[in-house]
């Protein structure tokens, strides 16, 4: 079975100035995929590039075995959905009119909806938890709603591979593991292929099977978290100091930072016990 | 039930059935009232009968009433329409017809019209229209290729043009010292006291093709408000779009204003009324904007013309001065 991403010699320009530079990975079917890295290290560029909203990338880009340039505007529509970092509505759409906005794709030019396209939109308002929400205004939901509402339009869009991106960015720590939890659920339930770029290193480490560890348009490390979450490659990644245990929930790597202080503090101690 | 469903189709026959029945209603109006008094029985006969009975009052009613109700409709489809149109492009419900400096190419093209002395019609409202087609090729030019996609070029290319147009069109008002002052200042205010068949036409031909144009973009606004890397995803061919939306409604509204001036308002608050009323659905809101715009357009028009004892008002007037309490009104209301 050919796999679901397969990224070979990528290379991607703003202009002159590189942001991707010969990335080479492989996404499987149903994998559980996060691009970790640093601000500017080109993660959500790579996203764009998956869902073809940019293009003109060098190398190879194959979604499900066929490149990504092969593919009509609406076939993609039909393979990727995106559910973006923040979504703004500026117009009073309720929950449900937007959940549905996701069968488009699937529908005519006017997108009249039949009846079981509204079952598909209950059931993705169900899965996210939402559909007490049916009624509300887009507009007047918290931010974790949102996100759930944004995520249940991707759903009911019925992708063969879900993009997110930086999903849990503005969310509380409730809402972030249950953002996480549904996309885990998600996975097992649909085998749906769900590529996420995500700041948090210790979210990736608990759900990810796969990671891809960006710095400045490179791979500083891709494979397991356990592969990849280890002092040397975040060092390297993020250039600050850090430090790499296990999660006392015991099966994952956890990643703490460490403040300025606590390290002039500890060079002191330490310059002290060496005087003495 | 959910309010948009499967029932879709029967929601969007429902509205546009309702606004069609006030539409006519408007319409039947429109022709019976006026400063001169012609009773209902008096129209159907009229009707019926023909010019030869009474001539008068069938010119009156057909050939002075009837293009002018027409024209009126026209104008508030294509305006409203065109409001909503651009509400959605720029993601700004602050939006109207005239934001992209439309309105005020067309206004300079009138003015030199008017100044080189050429006739209402067809003279000035060829130039009115030269001029506004001038502005949305620069437009075209200043927010070309990419840069179009980011909306704030858009809205600050046409905020430019508004300003820079409105300059000369003062400088032109300046200079004018004789009885073409007055010409120019009250198509500036928009005037529909001089229309005929032959305008109607004009406009139709260009207004009903536009508006099924937009009506099948209807559903590629709504996703177009999701933001556009998301529509980029749900398969919208988000430059082609956009574009095909800009040109249309510029058109659209291009040829409203060369006939009519630019009458003011409708454009603004249709837009947001028909919203409050039946909500953010495009694919209702383009019907319910075309003949809702159309119906108060006809009662705005007509009260302009029988309100004052003598003479009439510029619709504009009556446009705004209805339309903002109305709304506020509404606004009030729809607050959860």
């Amino acid at each position: 079975m050919t796999a679901a991403i397969e990224a070979i010699h990528l290379h991607y320009a703003y202009g002159e100035y590189p942001v991707l530079k010969d990335i080479s990975f492989l996404v499987d079917r149903e994998d559980f995929f996060i691009v970790i890295g640093p601000n500017g290290s080109g993660k959500t560029t790579l996203l764009k590039l998956i869902a073809a909203i940019l293009t003109g990338q060098q190398g190879t880009l194959r979604l499900l075995g066929k490149p990504v340039q092969r593919y009509s505007r609406s076939e993609m529509a039909k393979t990727i959905a995106l559910v973006p970092q923040v979504t703004t509505v500026d117009f009073p759409f309720s929950v449900t009119e937007m959940v549905l906005m996701g069968r488009s794709p699937h529908l005519g030019i006017l997108g009249m909806e039949r009846r079981a396209d509204l079952e598909i939109a209950r059931e993705a308002m169900a899965f996210t938890d939402v559909l007490y929400l049916a009624d509300r205004k887009v507009g007047s939901l918290s931010g974790g709603e949102l996100q759930r509402v944004s995520i249940a339009r991707a759903i009911c869009q019925q992708p063969r591979i879900l993009l997110l991106d930086e999903p849990t960015a503005a969310l509380d720590l409730g809402h972030q593991i249950k953002v996480m939890d549904l996309m885990e659920k998600l996975g097992e339930e649909t085998r749906l292929t769900i590529v996420m770029v995500s700041h948090d290193v210790n979210l990736a480490a608990m759900y990810a099977n796969r990671l891809l560890l960006l710095k400045k348009g490179e791979i500083v490390s891709q494979g397991s978290p356990d592969e990849v979450l280890t002092y040397p490659n975040l060092e390297a990644a993020y250039d600050c100091p850090l430090l790499v245990d296990q999660s006392p929930l015991g099966g994952f790597q956890r990643v703490t930072q460490v403040p300025r202080k606590l390290i002039t503090e500890c060079q002191a101690h330490h310059s002290k016990a060496q005087g003495s | 039930m959910t309010r948009t469903s499967p029932q879709l189709l029967r929601r969007l026959l429902r509205v546009s059935l309702l606004l069609s029945a006030l539409f006519i209603a408007a319409v039947f109006l429109g022709i019976c009232m006026g400063s001169t008094h012609i009773n209902v029985s008096q129209v159907f006969k009229s009707l019926m009968e023909g010019s030869e009975k009474n001539a008068m009052v069938h010119t009156i009613l057909w050939h002075i009433r009837l293009p002018r109700v027409l024209l009126a409709a026209l104008v508030g489809a294509a305006l409203s329409a065109g409001g909503l149109v651009f509400q959605a492009l720029l993601r700004n419900p602050l939006a109207e017809p005239y934001i992209l400096g439309i309105s005020s190419g067309s206004g300079i093209g009138a003015i030199l019209g008017i100044l080189a002395g050429l006739s209402r019609f067809p003279g000035v409202s060829l130039s009115a229209f030269a001029g506004s087609m001038a502005t949305l090729l620069l437009l075209l030019f200043m927010s070309s290729g990419e840069s179009m996609l980011r909306r704030h070029t858009l809205l600050l290319s046409g905020v430019m043009i508004n300003a820079f147009c409105g300059a000369l069109i003062m400088f032109l008002i300046s200079i004018t010292h004789d009885a073409r002052l007055h010409n120019i200042i009250f198509w500036l205010m928009g005037d529909l006291s001089l229309s005929d068949m032959h305008n109607v036409w004009v406009v139709a031909a260009i207004l009903l093709p536009s508006c099924i144009l937009i009506f099948f973009l209807s559903n590629a606004m709504n996703l177009l408000l999701m933001g556009r890397e998301v529509a980029h995803t749900m398969g919208i061919h988000i430059t082609m779009v956009t574009s095909i939306l800009l040109v249309v409604t510029s058109l659209m509204v291009s040829i409203t204003v060369s006939q009519c001036g630019p009458v003011g308002f409708v454009g603004l608050v249709m837009p947001h009324l028909m919203r409050l009323i039946f909500g953010p659905d495009h694919r209702v809101l383009v019907p319910a904007c075309i003949l809702g715009g159309g119906t108060y357009m006809i009662l705005c028009d007509l009260l302009a013309r029988t309100l004052p004892d003598q003479g009439e008002m510029p619709a504009g007037v009556i446009t705004a001065m209805i339309g903002a309490p109305l709304f506020i009104i509404l606004l009030k209301r729809s607050r959860p």
